[in-house]
Protein backbone atom coordinates (compact mmCIF):
# COMPACT_ATOMS: atom_id res chain seq x y z
CA UNK A 1 0.00 0.00 0.00
CA UNK A 2 1.56 3.25 -1.03
CA UNK A 3 0.60 6.43 0.77
CA UNK A 4 -2.18 8.14 -1.07
CA UNK A 5 -1.61 11.82 -1.78
CA UNK A 6 -3.16 13.94 0.93
CA UNK A 7 -6.62 14.97 -0.12
CA UNK A 8 -7.19 18.72 -0.03
CA UNK A 9 -10.57 18.46 1.70
CA UNK A 10 -10.29 17.50 5.38
CA UNK A 11 -13.71 15.82 5.53
CA UNK A 12 -12.39 12.94 3.42
CA UNK A 13 -12.29 9.91 5.69
CA UNK A 14 -9.48 8.44 3.62
CA UNK A 15 -6.75 10.72 4.94
CA UNK A 16 -4.81 7.92 6.55
CA UNK A 17 -1.34 8.43 5.11
CA UNK A 18 0.38 8.71 8.50
CA UNK A 19 -1.29 5.54 9.70
CA UNK A 20 0.49 3.51 7.06
CA UNK A 21 3.98 3.65 8.53
CA UNK A 22 5.03 2.53 11.96
CA UNK A 23 6.88 5.13 14.04
CA UNK A 24 10.62 4.69 14.51
CA UNK A 25 11.37 2.97 17.79
CA UNK A 26 13.12 4.77 20.61
CA UNK A 27 15.87 2.61 22.03
CA UNK A 28 18.22 2.31 24.95
CA UNK A 29 18.16 4.86 27.75
CA UNK A 30 15.64 7.09 25.98
CA UNK A 31 12.76 4.69 26.56
CA UNK A 32 12.31 5.19 30.30
CA UNK A 33 12.27 9.02 30.32
CA UNK A 34 9.87 9.00 27.38
CA UNK A 35 7.45 6.67 29.18
CA UNK A 36 7.79 8.62 32.43
CA UNK A 37 6.90 11.79 30.56
CA UNK A 38 3.91 10.10 28.91
CA UNK A 39 2.53 8.94 32.28
CA UNK A 40 3.10 12.33 33.92
CA UNK A 41 1.32 14.12 31.05
CA UNK A 42 -1.67 11.81 31.45
CA UNK A 43 -1.80 12.65 35.15
CA UNK A 44 -1.69 16.38 34.49
CA UNK A 45 -4.42 16.04 31.87
CA UNK A 46 -6.61 14.19 34.34
CA UNK A 47 -6.04 16.86 36.97
CA UNK A 48 -6.94 19.53 34.45
CA UNK A 49 -10.30 17.86 33.85
CA UNK A 50 -11.11 17.11 37.46
CA UNK A 51 -9.44 18.49 40.57
CA UNK A 52 -12.03 17.44 43.12
CA UNK A 53 -9.77 14.73 44.54
CA UNK A 54 -7.05 17.27 45.32
CA UNK A 55 -9.56 19.49 47.13
CA UNK A 56 -11.38 16.77 49.04
CA UNK A 57 -8.06 15.32 50.11
CA UNK A 58 -7.03 18.75 51.41
CA UNK A 59 -9.84 18.72 53.98
CA UNK A 60 -8.24 16.14 56.24
CA UNK A 61 -4.82 17.85 56.46
CA UNK A 62 -6.59 21.15 57.07
CA UNK A 63 -8.43 19.61 60.02
CA UNK A 64 -5.24 18.09 61.38
CA UNK A 65 -3.54 21.47 61.33
CA UNK A 66 -6.55 23.41 62.55
CA UNK A 67 -7.77 21.18 65.37
CA UNK A 68 -4.91 18.93 66.41
CA UNK A 69 -2.25 21.54 65.60
CA UNK A 70 -3.88 24.47 67.36
CA UNK A 71 -4.78 22.40 70.42
CA UNK A 72 -1.32 20.94 70.93
CA UNK A 73 0.26 24.33 70.28
CA UNK A 74 -1.67 25.62 73.31
CA UNK A 75 -0.98 22.74 75.69
CA UNK A 76 2.71 22.52 74.71
CA UNK A 77 2.80 18.79 75.45
CA UNK A 78 5.25 17.91 72.69
CA UNK A 79 8.90 18.97 72.79
CA UNK A 80 9.61 20.71 69.50
CA UNK A 81 12.92 22.39 70.24
CA UNK A 82 11.48 25.83 70.75
CA UNK A 83 9.33 26.31 67.64
CA UNK A 84 5.52 26.57 67.78
CA UNK A 85 3.92 23.15 67.53
CA UNK A 86 1.84 24.17 64.52
CA UNK A 87 5.03 24.96 62.62
CA UNK A 88 6.55 21.67 63.75
CA UNK A 89 3.45 19.77 62.67
CA UNK A 90 2.94 21.35 59.23
CA UNK A 91 5.73 19.44 57.38
CA UNK A 92 4.48 16.21 58.99
CA UNK A 93 0.97 16.80 57.69
CA UNK A 94 2.32 17.79 54.28
CA UNK A 95 4.26 14.53 54.10
CA UNK A 96 1.19 12.61 55.29
CA UNK A 97 -1.05 14.05 52.59
CA UNK A 98 1.57 13.27 49.92
CA UNK A 99 1.84 9.73 51.27
CA UNK A 100 -1.93 9.14 51.31
CA UNK A 101 -2.40 10.32 47.75
CA UNK A 102 0.46 8.22 46.41
CA UNK A 103 -0.56 5.06 48.26
CA UNK A 104 -4.04 5.50 46.85
CA UNK A 105 -2.58 6.18 43.42
CA UNK A 106 -0.77 2.85 43.54
CA UNK A 107 -4.00 1.15 44.60
CA UNK A 108 -5.69 2.54 41.49
CA UNK A 109 -3.58 0.22 39.37
CA UNK A 110 -5.90 -2.62 40.27
CA UNK A 111 -8.82 -0.69 38.78
CA UNK A 112 -6.75 -0.08 35.69
CA UNK A 113 -6.08 -3.80 35.51
CA UNK A 114 -9.75 -4.69 35.89
CA UNK A 115 -10.82 -2.11 33.31
CA UNK A 116 -8.23 -3.19 30.73
CA UNK A 117 -6.30 0.11 30.73
CA UNK A 118 -3.24 -1.53 32.27
CA UNK A 119 -3.57 -4.61 30.08
CA UNK A 120 -3.40 -2.47 26.99
CA UNK A 121 -0.35 -0.55 28.22
CA UNK A 122 1.38 -3.86 28.87
CA UNK A 123 1.03 -4.68 25.16
CA UNK A 124 2.92 -1.54 24.12
CA UNK A 125 6.71 -1.45 23.70
CA UNK A 126 7.10 -0.41 27.32
CA UNK A 127 9.28 -2.53 29.58
CA UNK A 128 7.60 -3.33 32.92
CA UNK A 129 10.17 -1.26 34.80
CA UNK A 130 9.53 1.75 32.55
CA UNK A 131 5.79 1.46 33.11
CA UNK A 132 6.23 1.27 36.88
CA UNK A 133 8.73 4.16 36.90
CA UNK A 134 6.27 6.19 34.86
CA UNK A 135 3.49 5.44 37.33
CA UNK A 136 5.76 6.23 40.27
CA UNK A 137 6.66 9.65 38.91
CA UNK A 138 3.06 10.35 37.91
CA UNK A 139 2.14 9.70 41.55
CA UNK A 140 4.87 12.22 42.41
CA UNK A 141 3.33 14.82 40.11
CA UNK A 142 -0.05 14.37 41.74
CA UNK A 143 1.46 14.47 45.23
CA UNK A 144 3.36 17.69 44.47
CA UNK A 145 0.12 19.38 43.45
CA UNK A 146 -1.54 18.11 46.62
CA UNK A 147 1.41 19.44 48.64
CA UNK A 148 1.05 22.89 47.09
CA UNK A 149 -2.53 23.02 48.34
CA UNK A 150 -1.58 21.91 51.87
CA UNK A 151 1.36 24.35 51.98
CA UNK A 152 -1.02 27.18 51.12
CA UNK A 153 -3.39 26.07 53.89
CA UNK A 154 -0.50 25.95 56.35
CA UNK A 155 0.65 29.41 55.30
CA UNK A 156 -2.88 30.75 55.76
CA UNK A 157 -2.89 29.32 59.29
CA UNK A 158 0.20 31.36 60.03
CA UNK A 159 2.94 28.73 59.74
CA UNK A 160 6.18 30.51 58.84
CA UNK A 161 7.44 28.59 55.82
CA UNK A 162 10.40 29.31 53.60
CA UNK A 163 9.81 30.86 50.19
CA UNK A 164 13.39 30.23 49.07
CA UNK A 165 12.99 28.77 45.55
CA UNK A 166 15.98 26.44 45.90
CA UNK A 167 14.58 24.95 49.08
CA UNK A 168 11.16 24.61 47.48
CA UNK A 169 12.79 22.74 44.62
CA UNK A 170 14.33 20.48 47.25
CA UNK A 171 10.83 19.95 48.68
CA UNK A 172 9.54 18.93 45.25
CA UNK A 173 12.38 16.42 44.87
CA UNK A 174 11.74 14.91 48.32
CA UNK A 175 8.00 14.64 47.71
CA UNK A 176 8.53 12.98 44.31
CA UNK A 177 10.97 10.43 45.75
CA UNK A 178 8.73 9.69 48.72
CA UNK A 179 5.66 9.32 46.49
CA UNK A 180 7.55 7.06 44.12
CA UNK A 181 8.24 4.77 47.06
CA UNK A 182 4.74 4.82 48.53
CA UNK A 183 2.99 4.32 45.19
CA UNK A 184 5.31 1.40 44.41
CA UNK A 185 4.61 -0.02 47.86
CA UNK A 186 0.91 -0.23 47.09
CA UNK A 187 1.55 -1.42 43.52
CA UNK A 188 3.71 -4.19 44.94
CA UNK A 189 1.01 -5.17 47.39
CA UNK A 190 -1.47 -5.11 44.51
CA UNK A 191 0.81 -7.53 42.67
CA UNK A 192 0.75 -9.84 45.69
CA UNK A 193 -2.92 -9.79 46.75
CA UNK A 194 -4.33 -9.34 43.20
CA UNK A 195 -7.92 -8.39 44.10
CA UNK A 196 -9.28 -4.97 44.87
CA UNK A 197 -11.17 -5.92 48.01
CA UNK A 198 -8.08 -7.31 49.70
CA UNK A 199 -6.00 -4.39 48.48
CA UNK A 200 -8.37 -1.77 49.87
CA UNK A 201 -8.28 -3.40 53.28
CA UNK A 202 -4.50 -3.55 53.29
CA UNK A 203 -4.23 0.00 52.00
CA UNK A 204 -6.25 1.22 54.96
CA UNK A 205 -4.24 -0.96 57.31
CA UNK A 206 -0.79 0.33 56.33
CA UNK A 207 -1.34 4.08 56.12
CA UNK A 208 -2.05 4.67 59.81
CA UNK A 209 0.96 2.70 61.17
CA UNK A 210 3.22 4.45 58.64
CA UNK A 211 1.90 7.79 59.84
CA UNK A 212 1.97 7.19 63.59
CA UNK A 213 5.21 5.23 63.34
CA UNK A 214 6.97 8.31 62.00
CA UNK A 215 8.15 11.66 63.32
CA UNK A 216 5.24 13.47 61.65
CA UNK A 217 3.42 14.27 64.92
CA UNK A 218 6.18 14.05 67.55
CA UNK A 219 9.97 13.83 67.61
CA UNK A 220 11.57 10.41 67.50
CA UNK A 221 13.16 11.06 70.92
CA UNK A 222 9.68 11.18 72.50
CA UNK A 223 8.80 7.67 71.24
CA UNK A 224 9.17 4.41 73.17
CA UNK A 225 12.25 2.43 72.15
CA UNK A 226 10.48 -0.10 69.91
CA UNK A 227 8.71 2.66 67.99
CA UNK A 228 12.02 4.47 67.52
CA UNK A 229 13.33 1.36 65.78
CA UNK A 230 10.29 1.19 63.51
CA UNK A 231 10.60 4.87 62.76
CA UNK A 232 14.19 4.31 61.62
CA UNK A 233 12.94 1.94 58.90
CA UNK A 234 10.03 4.16 57.93
CA UNK A 235 10.74 6.25 54.81
CA UNK A 236 8.07 8.71 55.92
CA UNK A 237 10.33 9.75 58.83
CA UNK A 238 13.07 10.74 56.41
CA UNK A 239 10.62 12.61 54.23
CA UNK A 240 9.30 14.55 57.26
CA UNK A 241 12.83 15.26 58.49
CA UNK A 242 13.82 16.73 55.14
CA UNK A 243 10.61 18.73 54.76
CA UNK A 244 11.02 20.18 58.24
CA UNK A 245 14.62 21.14 57.51
CA UNK A 246 13.73 22.72 54.19
CA UNK A 247 10.42 24.41 55.03
CA UNK A 248 10.83 25.39 58.71
CA UNK A 249 14.59 25.43 59.03
CA UNK A 250 14.94 22.91 61.87
CA UNK A 251 18.21 20.95 61.95
CA UNK A 252 17.88 18.06 59.48
CA UNK A 253 19.99 15.31 57.95
CA UNK A 254 19.32 16.21 54.34
CA UNK A 255 22.07 14.01 52.87
CA UNK A 256 20.77 10.91 54.63
CA UNK A 257 17.17 11.82 53.87
CA UNK A 258 17.73 12.14 50.12
CA UNK A 259 19.89 9.00 50.01
CA UNK A 260 17.38 6.88 51.96
CA UNK A 261 14.41 8.07 49.92
CA UNK A 262 16.22 7.60 46.60
CA UNK A 263 17.19 4.09 47.68
CA UNK A 264 13.64 3.34 48.87
CA UNK A 265 12.20 4.60 45.58
CA UNK A 266 14.61 2.44 43.56
CA UNK A 267 13.78 -0.57 45.72
CA UNK A 268 10.05 0.08 45.34
CA UNK A 269 10.30 0.40 41.57
CA UNK A 270 12.26 -2.85 41.37
CA UNK A 271 9.80 -4.75 43.54
CA UNK A 272 6.72 -3.38 41.78
CA UNK A 273 8.20 -4.13 38.33
CA UNK A 274 8.86 -7.72 39.35
CA UNK A 275 5.34 -8.15 40.70
CA UNK A 276 3.54 -6.35 37.87
CA UNK A 277 3.51 -9.40 35.62
CA UNK A 278 1.28 -11.15 38.16
CA UNK A 279 -1.35 -8.47 37.63
CA UNK A 280 -1.33 -9.15 33.90
CA UNK A 281 -2.40 -12.78 34.30
CA UNK B 1 -6.56 -34.41 20.37
CA UNK B 2 -6.39 -35.57 16.76
CA UNK B 3 -9.12 -33.17 15.80
CA UNK B 4 -7.14 -30.25 17.10
CA UNK B 5 -3.83 -31.38 15.64
CA UNK B 6 -5.18 -32.06 12.19
CA UNK B 7 -6.74 -28.63 12.20
CA UNK B 8 -3.43 -27.10 11.17
CA UNK B 9 -4.19 -25.56 7.80
CA UNK B 10 -0.87 -26.31 6.17
CA UNK B 11 -0.52 -29.83 7.47
CA UNK B 12 1.86 -30.08 10.39
CA UNK B 13 4.65 -28.11 11.94
CA UNK B 14 7.55 -29.33 9.79
CA UNK B 15 7.62 -26.26 7.62
CA UNK B 16 7.61 -23.91 10.56
CA UNK B 17 10.58 -25.47 12.23
CA UNK B 18 12.66 -24.58 9.22
CA UNK B 19 11.50 -20.99 9.20
CA UNK B 20 14.23 -18.44 9.60
CA UNK B 21 13.95 -16.47 12.80
CA UNK B 22 16.53 -14.03 14.12
CA UNK B 23 17.54 -15.18 17.60
CA UNK B 24 18.11 -11.74 19.04
CA UNK B 25 16.84 -9.14 16.65
CA UNK B 26 17.99 -5.73 17.82
CA UNK B 27 15.19 -3.53 19.11
CA UNK B 28 15.80 -1.06 16.32
CA UNK B 29 14.01 -3.23 13.78
CA UNK B 30 10.31 -2.62 13.67
CA UNK B 31 9.76 -5.01 10.79
CA UNK B 32 9.65 -8.68 11.52
CA UNK B 33 11.31 -11.07 9.18
CA UNK B 34 8.99 -11.06 6.19
CA UNK B 35 6.81 -13.98 7.16
CA UNK B 36 3.81 -15.12 5.17
CA UNK B 37 2.24 -16.00 8.49
CA UNK B 38 1.15 -13.14 10.72
CA UNK B 39 0.52 -15.50 13.62
CA UNK B 40 1.42 -19.11 14.08
CA UNK B 41 0.53 -21.28 17.05
CA UNK B 42 2.10 -24.72 17.37
CA UNK B 43 0.48 -26.95 19.94
CA UNK B 44 -0.40 -24.08 22.24
CA UNK B 45 -1.53 -25.12 25.71
CA UNK B 46 -2.35 -22.88 28.63
CA UNK B 47 -3.78 -23.71 32.04
CA UNK B 48 -5.05 -21.62 34.93
CA UNK B 49 -4.38 -23.95 37.83
CA UNK B 50 -6.35 -27.06 36.96
CA UNK B 51 -8.45 -25.36 34.26
CA UNK B 52 -7.07 -26.14 30.85
CA UNK B 53 -8.11 -22.99 29.01
CA UNK B 54 -6.27 -23.78 25.76
CA UNK B 55 -5.63 -27.41 25.01
CA UNK B 56 -3.34 -27.98 22.04
CA UNK B 57 -4.16 -25.38 19.41
CA UNK B 58 -2.46 -25.16 16.03
CA UNK B 59 -3.33 -22.09 14.07
CA UNK B 60 -1.97 -20.00 11.26
CA UNK B 61 -3.13 -16.50 10.40
CA UNK B 62 -1.97 -15.39 6.97
CA UNK B 63 -0.66 -11.92 6.37
CA UNK B 64 -3.38 -9.56 5.17
CA UNK B 65 -6.45 -11.61 6.03
CA UNK B 66 -9.24 -11.10 8.54
CA UNK B 67 -9.14 -14.19 10.68
CA UNK B 68 -11.98 -14.97 13.04
CA UNK B 69 -11.62 -17.09 16.16
CA UNK B 70 -15.10 -18.23 17.04
CA UNK B 71 -16.48 -19.91 20.08
CA UNK B 72 -18.82 -19.65 23.06
CA UNK B 73 -17.88 -18.05 26.38
CA UNK B 74 -15.14 -20.05 28.05
CA UNK B 75 -13.86 -21.60 24.81
CA UNK B 76 -10.38 -20.20 25.43
CA UNK B 77 -10.39 -17.39 22.85
CA UNK B 78 -9.27 -14.65 25.21
CA UNK B 79 -6.58 -16.86 26.69
CA UNK B 80 -5.18 -17.56 23.23
CA UNK B 81 -5.25 -13.84 22.45
CA UNK B 82 -3.50 -12.99 25.70
CA UNK B 83 -0.74 -15.44 24.86
CA UNK B 84 -0.30 -13.90 21.41
CA UNK B 85 -0.17 -10.40 22.89
CA UNK B 86 2.69 -11.39 25.28
CA UNK B 87 0.47 -11.04 28.36
CA UNK B 88 0.66 -14.70 29.37
CA UNK B 89 3.93 -16.63 29.45
CA UNK B 90 4.49 -19.56 27.07
CA UNK B 91 7.54 -21.65 26.22
CA UNK B 92 9.71 -20.53 23.31
CA UNK B 93 8.84 -21.89 19.87
CA UNK B 94 5.09 -22.17 20.43
CA UNK B 95 3.81 -18.76 19.33
CA UNK B 96 5.22 -16.57 16.58
CA UNK B 97 4.05 -13.19 15.33
CA UNK B 98 5.50 -12.30 11.92
CA UNK B 99 8.29 -14.74 12.72
CA UNK B 100 9.14 -13.22 16.11
CA UNK B 101 8.94 -15.58 19.06
CA UNK B 102 6.46 -14.26 21.61
CA UNK B 103 8.41 -15.82 24.46
CA UNK B 104 11.77 -14.31 23.57
CA UNK B 105 11.17 -11.22 21.45
CA UNK B 106 8.36 -9.50 23.30
CA UNK B 107 9.29 -5.93 22.38
CA UNK B 108 9.52 -6.76 18.68
CA UNK B 109 6.13 -8.44 18.83
CA UNK B 110 4.50 -5.59 20.74
CA UNK B 111 5.65 -3.00 18.22
CA UNK B 112 3.70 -4.82 15.52
CA UNK B 113 0.48 -5.17 17.49
CA UNK B 114 -2.62 -3.09 17.96
CA UNK B 115 -4.74 -4.64 20.69
CA UNK B 116 -8.33 -4.01 21.73
CA UNK B 117 -9.13 -6.14 24.79
CA UNK B 118 -12.50 -7.62 25.63
CA UNK B 119 -13.33 -5.04 28.31
CA UNK B 120 -13.96 -1.43 27.40
CA UNK B 121 -10.51 -0.08 28.13
CA UNK B 122 -10.44 3.60 27.23
CA UNK B 123 -9.64 5.91 30.12
CA UNK B 124 -12.92 7.59 31.05
CA UNK B 125 -11.19 10.54 32.71
CA UNK B 126 -9.31 11.58 29.56
CA UNK B 127 -10.70 12.99 26.32
CA UNK B 128 -10.78 10.88 23.19
CA UNK B 129 -7.84 12.81 21.78
CA UNK B 130 -5.79 12.38 24.98
CA UNK B 131 -6.52 8.65 25.01
CA UNK B 132 -5.12 8.30 21.50
CA UNK B 133 -2.19 10.64 22.15
CA UNK B 134 -1.09 8.45 25.06
CA UNK B 135 -0.75 5.50 22.73
CA UNK B 136 1.07 7.63 20.17
CA UNK B 137 3.55 8.53 22.92
CA UNK B 138 4.14 5.02 24.20
CA UNK B 139 4.71 3.83 20.63
CA UNK B 140 7.37 6.53 20.17
CA UNK B 141 5.55 8.63 17.57
CA UNK B 142 7.72 11.71 17.11
CA UNK B 143 6.45 15.00 18.47
CA UNK B 144 6.45 16.43 14.95
CA UNK B 145 3.97 13.83 13.73
CA UNK B 146 1.98 13.19 16.86
CA UNK B 147 -0.87 15.67 16.65
CA UNK B 148 -1.57 14.94 13.00
CA UNK B 149 -1.38 11.19 13.49
CA UNK B 150 -3.85 11.40 16.36
CA UNK B 151 -6.17 13.47 14.17
CA UNK B 152 -6.00 10.86 11.42
CA UNK B 153 -6.63 7.98 13.80
CA UNK B 154 -9.68 9.72 15.25
CA UNK B 155 -10.91 10.57 11.79
CA UNK B 156 -10.48 6.99 10.64
CA UNK B 157 -12.99 5.86 13.27
CA UNK B 158 -15.36 8.81 12.86
CA UNK B 159 -14.65 10.47 16.21
CA UNK B 160 -13.38 13.82 14.97
CA UNK B 161 -16.38 15.68 16.37
CA UNK B 162 -16.24 14.02 19.78
CA UNK B 163 -12.44 14.11 20.10
CA UNK B 164 -12.33 16.67 22.88
CA UNK B 165 -15.06 15.20 25.03
CA UNK B 166 -14.19 12.99 27.98
CA UNK B 167 -14.34 9.33 27.00
CA UNK B 168 -16.57 8.81 30.04
CA UNK B 169 -19.36 10.54 28.12
CA UNK B 170 -19.07 8.23 25.08
CA UNK B 171 -21.55 5.53 24.16
CA UNK B 172 -20.37 1.92 24.05
CA UNK B 173 -19.93 1.96 20.29
CA UNK B 174 -17.93 5.18 20.48
CA UNK B 175 -15.65 3.76 23.16
CA UNK B 176 -14.99 0.76 20.94
CA UNK B 177 -14.15 3.02 18.01
CA UNK B 178 -11.91 5.10 20.28
CA UNK B 179 -10.06 1.96 21.27
CA UNK B 180 -9.70 1.17 17.61
CA UNK B 181 -8.12 4.60 17.09
CA UNK B 182 -5.77 3.94 20.01
CA UNK B 183 -4.68 0.72 18.35
CA UNK B 184 -4.34 2.28 14.89
CA UNK B 185 -2.23 5.27 15.82
CA UNK B 186 0.94 3.17 15.83
CA UNK B 187 0.23 1.68 12.37
CA UNK B 188 0.19 -1.93 13.59
CA UNK B 189 0.72 -4.78 11.14
CA UNK B 190 -1.57 -6.99 13.17
CA UNK B 191 -4.75 -5.71 14.74
CA UNK B 192 -6.10 -7.98 17.49
CA UNK B 193 -9.69 -7.45 18.55
CA UNK B 194 -11.16 -9.50 21.38
CA UNK B 195 -14.97 -9.54 21.09
CA UNK B 196 -15.04 -6.00 19.66
CA UNK B 197 -18.83 -5.92 19.45
CA UNK B 198 -19.78 -7.65 22.69
CA UNK B 199 -22.72 -5.97 24.37
CA UNK B 200 -23.27 -3.45 21.57
CA UNK B 201 -26.60 -2.89 19.86
CA UNK B 202 -26.81 -3.98 16.21
CA UNK B 203 -26.30 -0.48 14.83
CA UNK B 204 -23.20 0.12 16.94
CA UNK B 205 -21.93 -3.33 15.93
CA UNK B 206 -22.23 -2.43 12.27
CA UNK B 207 -20.50 0.89 12.94
CA UNK B 208 -17.53 -0.82 14.57
CA UNK B 209 -17.20 -3.35 11.75
CA UNK B 210 -17.60 -0.70 9.07
CA UNK B 211 -14.60 1.18 10.49
CA UNK B 212 -12.55 -1.99 10.86
CA UNK B 213 -13.20 -2.84 7.21
CA UNK B 214 -12.42 0.67 5.99
CA UNK B 215 -9.15 0.88 7.83
CA UNK B 216 -8.13 -2.55 6.71
CA UNK B 217 -8.87 -1.69 3.11
CA UNK B 218 -6.72 1.42 3.42
CA UNK B 219 -3.78 -0.10 5.31
CA UNK B 220 -3.81 -3.77 4.36
CA UNK B 221 -3.17 -4.82 7.94
CA UNK B 222 -3.87 -8.30 9.22
CA UNK B 223 -6.81 -8.63 11.59
CA UNK B 224 -7.32 -11.34 14.20
CA UNK B 225 -10.74 -11.08 15.79
CA UNK B 226 -12.62 -13.21 18.30
CA UNK B 227 -16.38 -13.24 18.50
CA UNK B 228 -19.28 -15.41 19.48
CA UNK B 229 -21.56 -13.77 16.93
CA UNK B 230 -21.72 -16.23 14.01
CA UNK B 231 -23.39 -13.73 11.68
CA UNK B 232 -20.51 -11.26 12.04
CA UNK B 233 -17.97 -13.95 11.43
CA UNK B 234 -19.79 -15.06 8.31
CA UNK B 235 -20.03 -11.55 6.96
CA UNK B 236 -16.62 -10.06 7.76
CA UNK B 237 -14.00 -12.81 8.14
CA UNK B 238 -11.87 -14.29 5.35
CA UNK B 239 -11.14 -17.42 7.34
CA UNK B 240 -12.40 -18.86 10.59
CA UNK B 241 -11.47 -21.30 13.29
CA UNK B 242 -14.21 -22.71 15.50
CA UNK B 243 -13.01 -23.14 19.05
CA UNK B 244 -14.66 -25.17 21.75
CA UNK B 245 -13.36 -26.20 25.17
CA UNK B 246 -9.80 -25.11 24.42
CA UNK B 247 -9.54 -26.80 21.03
CA UNK B 248 -10.03 -25.86 17.40
CA UNK B 249 -12.85 -28.03 16.08
CA UNK B 250 -12.93 -26.84 12.47
CA UNK B 251 -11.42 -24.16 10.29
CA UNK B 252 -11.66 -22.72 6.81
CA UNK B 253 -13.47 -19.98 4.97
CA UNK B 254 -17.09 -19.46 5.99
CA UNK B 255 -18.15 -20.87 2.62
CA UNK B 256 -15.93 -23.95 2.97
CA UNK B 257 -17.25 -24.66 6.42
CA UNK B 258 -20.84 -24.38 5.34
CA UNK B 259 -20.36 -26.28 2.07
CA UNK B 260 -18.61 -29.13 3.82
CA UNK B 261 -21.50 -29.61 6.19
CA UNK B 262 -24.02 -29.19 3.39
CA UNK B 263 -22.32 -31.90 1.35
CA UNK B 264 -22.18 -34.30 4.24
CA UNK B 265 -25.82 -33.70 4.97
CA UNK B 266 -26.76 -34.41 1.39
CA UNK B 267 -24.63 -37.56 1.35
CA UNK B 268 -26.35 -38.71 4.51
CA UNK B 269 -29.66 -38.00 2.84
CA UNK B 270 -30.74 -35.42 5.37
CA UNK B 271 -32.98 -32.95 3.68
CA UNK B 272 -32.87 -29.45 5.10
CA UNK B 273 -35.16 -26.82 3.82
CA UNK B 274 -33.11 -23.90 5.12
CA UNK B 275 -29.53 -23.26 3.96
CA UNK B 276 -26.67 -24.24 6.26
CA UNK B 277 -25.51 -21.52 8.65
CA UNK B 278 -22.30 -21.23 10.67
CA UNK B 279 -24.45 -21.90 13.70
CA UNK B 280 -25.23 -25.34 12.19
CA UNK B 281 -21.55 -25.93 11.50
CA UNK B 282 -20.73 -25.14 15.09
CA UNK B 283 -23.50 -27.40 16.37
CA UNK B 284 -22.12 -30.12 14.16
CA UNK B 285 -18.50 -29.93 15.38
CA UNK B 286 -19.16 -29.10 19.02
CA UNK B 287 -22.13 -31.36 19.55
CA UNK B 288 -24.28 -28.49 20.71
CA UNK B 289 -25.21 -25.03 19.60
CA UNK B 290 -23.62 -21.78 20.70
CA UNK B 291 -26.70 -20.75 22.59
CA UNK B 292 -26.94 -23.83 24.78
CA UNK B 293 -23.36 -23.81 26.03
CA UNK B 294 -24.40 -22.69 29.49
CA UNK B 295 -22.53 -19.45 28.91
CA UNK B 296 -19.19 -20.45 30.38
CA UNK B 297 -18.36 -20.02 34.00
CA UNK B 298 -19.53 -17.44 36.47
CA UNK B 299 -16.57 -15.12 35.98
CA UNK B 300 -17.15 -14.96 32.23
CA UNK B 301 -20.76 -14.08 32.73
CA UNK B 302 -19.87 -11.49 35.30
CA UNK B 303 -17.19 -9.97 33.10
CA UNK B 304 -19.53 -9.85 30.14
CA UNK B 305 -22.24 -8.28 32.25
CA UNK B 306 -19.86 -5.63 33.47
CA UNK B 307 -18.87 -4.79 29.92
CA UNK B 308 -22.47 -4.85 28.84
CA UNK B 309 -23.57 -2.56 31.62
CA UNK B 310 -20.81 -0.09 30.85
CA UNK B 311 -21.87 -0.19 27.25
CA UNK B 312 -25.39 0.58 28.44
N1 LIG C 1 -7.38 -15.40 34.93
C1 LIG C 1 -8.01 -16.60 34.95
N2 LIG C 1 -7.93 -17.38 36.05
C2 LIG C 1 -8.55 -18.58 36.07
N3 LIG C 1 -9.25 -19.11 35.07
C3 LIG C 1 -9.38 -18.38 33.94
C4 LIG C 1 -8.76 -17.09 33.83
N4 LIG C 1 -9.04 -16.60 32.59
C5 LIG C 1 -9.79 -17.54 31.97
N5 LIG C 1 -9.99 -18.61 32.77
C6 LIG C 1 -10.75 -19.83 32.41
O1 LIG C 1 -10.22 -20.33 31.20
C7 LIG C 1 -11.26 -20.76 30.33
C8 LIG C 1 -11.18 -20.01 29.02
O2 LIG C 1 -11.49 -18.66 29.24
P1 LIG C 1 -11.37 -17.53 28.13
O3 LIG C 1 -10.08 -17.68 27.44
O4 LIG C 1 -11.65 -16.23 28.78
O5 LIG C 1 -12.56 -17.92 27.13
P2 LIG C 1 -13.33 -17.06 26.06
O6 LIG C 1 -12.56 -15.81 25.81
O7 LIG C 1 -13.43 -17.93 24.85
O8 LIG C 1 -14.67 -16.76 26.63
C9 LIG C 1 -12.56 -20.55 31.08
O9 LIG C 1 -12.91 -21.77 31.68
C10 LIG C 1 -12.21 -19.52 32.10
O10 LIG C 1 -13.01 -19.65 33.24
MG1 LIG D 1 -13.18 -13.87 25.93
Amino acid sequence: MSAAPVAPHPESAERLDLLLTAPAARTGWRVVPARVLAMCIVELQKLRHDRTEIYTRAIQPALWLLIYGETFTRIRAIPTGGIPYLDYLAPGIIAQSAMFISIFYGIMIIWERDSGILTKLLVTPTPRAALVTGKAFAAGVKAVIQVVVVVVIAALLGVSLTWNPLKLLGVVAIVVLGSAFFSCLSMSIAGIVLTRDRLMGIGQAITMPLFFGSNALYPVSAMPGWLQVISKFNPLSYEVDALRGLLIGTPAHLGTDYAVLAFAAALGITAASALLARLAR
Amino acid sequence: MTVARSASPDGGGGRREGAHVPISAPETTTDGPSAAEAVSLTGLEYSFGSTKAVDGVDLSVRTGEVFGLLGPNGAGKTTAIRVITTLLPVPAGVVRVFGYDVARQKMNVRRLLGYVPQQLSADASLTGRENVALFARVFDVSRKERAERVVQALEAVGLTEAADRLAGTYSGGMVRRLELAQALVSAPRLLILDEPTIGLDPIARDGVWEHISQVRAATGMTVLVTTHYMDEADQYCDRLALMHKGRIRAHGTPEELKNRLDERRREAGVDHASPVTLEDVFRDVAGSGLDDQGGGEFRDVRRTRRTASRVG
